[in-house]
């Protein structure tokens, strides 16, 4: 993959160990500043990072645009609904509009996939960082789940993160559960677990499996109920209505029913096992009421890091460098 | 730049200046130094400059609590995310800071390995104002080698090494060298 440091971060197909470390351990130093009275560092003093969400989005918006005036940058936001945009205005424009402002990175989410790469090619010296795109990739989405993996593993064992580098990875069982089939989270998180060095088993029903996850290096099951019981970590996604995930299943209630985490099936698991889920959660459906919020779930946890890991992201392409 | 990039493939020259019993040394007089100026009381904390200042001012802290007959508080701080040189220059992996509790009111013996261009120190002194007022801000450092590009100095120095620009100066509890590209 293309370098982070002083490049983009489109997607992490290929993403390699060193560089997924790199980030996690670089976000580590800013749970510390995150900590501090004052939590602000001058990093990006005077860079301007510009926000466009050009699908709605509460936590990742919330979670980038923090990130960025923590580190002292200016942040510029569209509002789409009450932009341009909304007359008609093309992606190319936009973002031409916007670079004409002077720009040093764009966080960019879009209902398409690939817009990231498209607007990295656009405006080549602005470094792009995606925030989800279409069908294709949700890369600090990825990063985030593996940083708050890393956090209480390294936490149970009495080490901490940067000490444990990927160790605590290593043939670490995986299973991401649901609607694969229109999940960029799904992408970001298998690319990122596989880097690592962990296991990953995808389980769902037929219609929400692609055909060509066979090529993504991982298992692929249709039995939840054994998959569960081999998991270590279970990472749960959002059906996808939006999307039309809701056709490719007979009901909400048949789904939920076969591929939901339920308060029984929460009871079967290992005590240790953590279960995960990026948000927003369709309670209910793909996770119960109570599993969510089980001493089990990580899901508060996955949104205080978000914060964390984009500031590294941030740092890490905008201010520069080669790769370590 | 790694021994294997030096132009000519050989290794650069090092030449030893201090050996470890002379860091030692040092390292003793400055902490009776430190005590002096501060009447043997005040309320010290020692703050290591991540990553060369770190293990040094561990070293200082203990020279301290031995003197003072009680335990001086040691915490490092980590000043790459106030660098005036980013973007300029290439990132450096960020250490851990575990400076954490407010500073304001007390005498902050700030502790760095070499002191060169003093733009180590003047990151330093902004990280550290975040964390509160410090009735004061002392400097300690193993070597000052020159070259200021600020206006800044040390209070307590182990060694004065005039060196060129062109040199690079390792310094550590274990000794100081300089080292010249062939």
């Amino acid at each position: 993959m293309r370098p982070i440091r002083g490049g983009h971060l489109l997607s992490l197909d290929g993403v390699s160990r060193d560089q997924v470390l790199d980030v996690l351990d670089t976000a580590e130093s800013f749970v510390e500043v995150n900590r501090r009275t004052i939590r602000k560092v001058p990093a990006l003093t005077g860079r301007v990072v510009a926000s466009l969400f050009f699908e709605e989005s509460t936590r990742t918006r919330l979670s980038f645009e923090t990130a960025a005036k923590r580190l002292s940058a200016d942040v510029i936001s569209l509002a789409v609904a009450s932009s341009s945009v909304k007359k008609g205005e093309s992606l190319r424009d936009t973002i031409s509009t916007v670079e004409a402002l002077g720009l040093d990175a764009v966080v960019l989410r879009h209902r398409s996939s690939g817009a990231a790469e498209q607007v990295a090619r656009f405006v080549p010296h602005v470094h792009v960082i995606n925030a989800g795109d279409g069908q294709h990739q949700h890369p600090t989405q990825g990063l985030l789940d593996a940083f708050t993996v890393r956090q209480v593993l390294a936490e149970r064992h009495g080490t901490s993160g940067p000490e444990s580098g990927a160790e605590l990875f290593a043939g670490l069982r995986v299973v991401i559960v649901g609607d694969i089939r229109h999940s960029r989270v799904a992408r970001s998180d298998i690319a990122v677990y596989l880097a690592l060095g962990a296991t990953v088993r995808v389980v769902g029903p037929g219609t929400l499996v692609p055909a060509e996850v066979a090529q993504w290096g991982v298992e692929v099951s249709d039995d939840l109920d054994e998959a569960l019981e081999w998991a270590q970590i279970v990472g749960l996604l959002r059906l996808q209505v939006e999307r039309g995930g809701g056709e490719f299943v007979p009901s909400l209630g048949e789904f939920s029913t076969h591929w939901g985490l339920s308060v029984e099936r929460l009871g079967a698991l290992s005590p240790d096992t953590l279960v995960m889920h990026p948000g927003p959660m369709n309670r209910g459906v793909e996770i119960a009421h109570a599993v969510a919020d089980s001493p089990q779930s990580l899901v508060t946890r996955q949104v205080a890091n978000g914060v964390p890991v984009r500031m590294a992201v941030l740092y890490l392409t905008v201010a520069g460098g080669e790769d370590r | 730049m790694s021994l294997s990039e030096s132009p000519s493939g050989t290794a650069p020259s090092r030449h030893s200046v201090l050996g470890s019993d002379d860091v030692a040394r040092a390292l003793r007089r400055m902490a009776h130094e430190i005590v002096e100026r501060n009447h043997g009381s005040g309320d010290l904390v020692v703050v290591g400059v991540q990553r060369g200042g770190a293990p040094i001012a561990t070293r200082l802290a203990a020279h301290l609590g031995e003197i003072l007959a009680q335990p001086i508080e040691h915490v490092d701080l980590d000043v790459s995310f106030y660098r005036d040189d980013i973007g300029a220059s290439p990132l450096r992996d960020a250490a851990p800071t575990t400076l954490s509790s407010d500073v304001s009111g007390r005498v902050v013996v700030l502790v760095d390995d070499v002191l060169f261009t003093g733009r180590t120190v003047r990151a330093a002194l902004n990280a550290l104002l975040t964390f509160g007022r410090p009735s004061a801000v002392h400097l300690a450092v193993l070597v000052d080698r020159g070259h200021r590009e600020l206006p800044l100095r040390a209070d307590y120095v182990g060694k004065n090494l005039p060196t060129s620009r062109e040199e690079r100066v390792v310094a550590t509890l274990d000794g100081v060298w300089i080292e010249r590209l062939p």
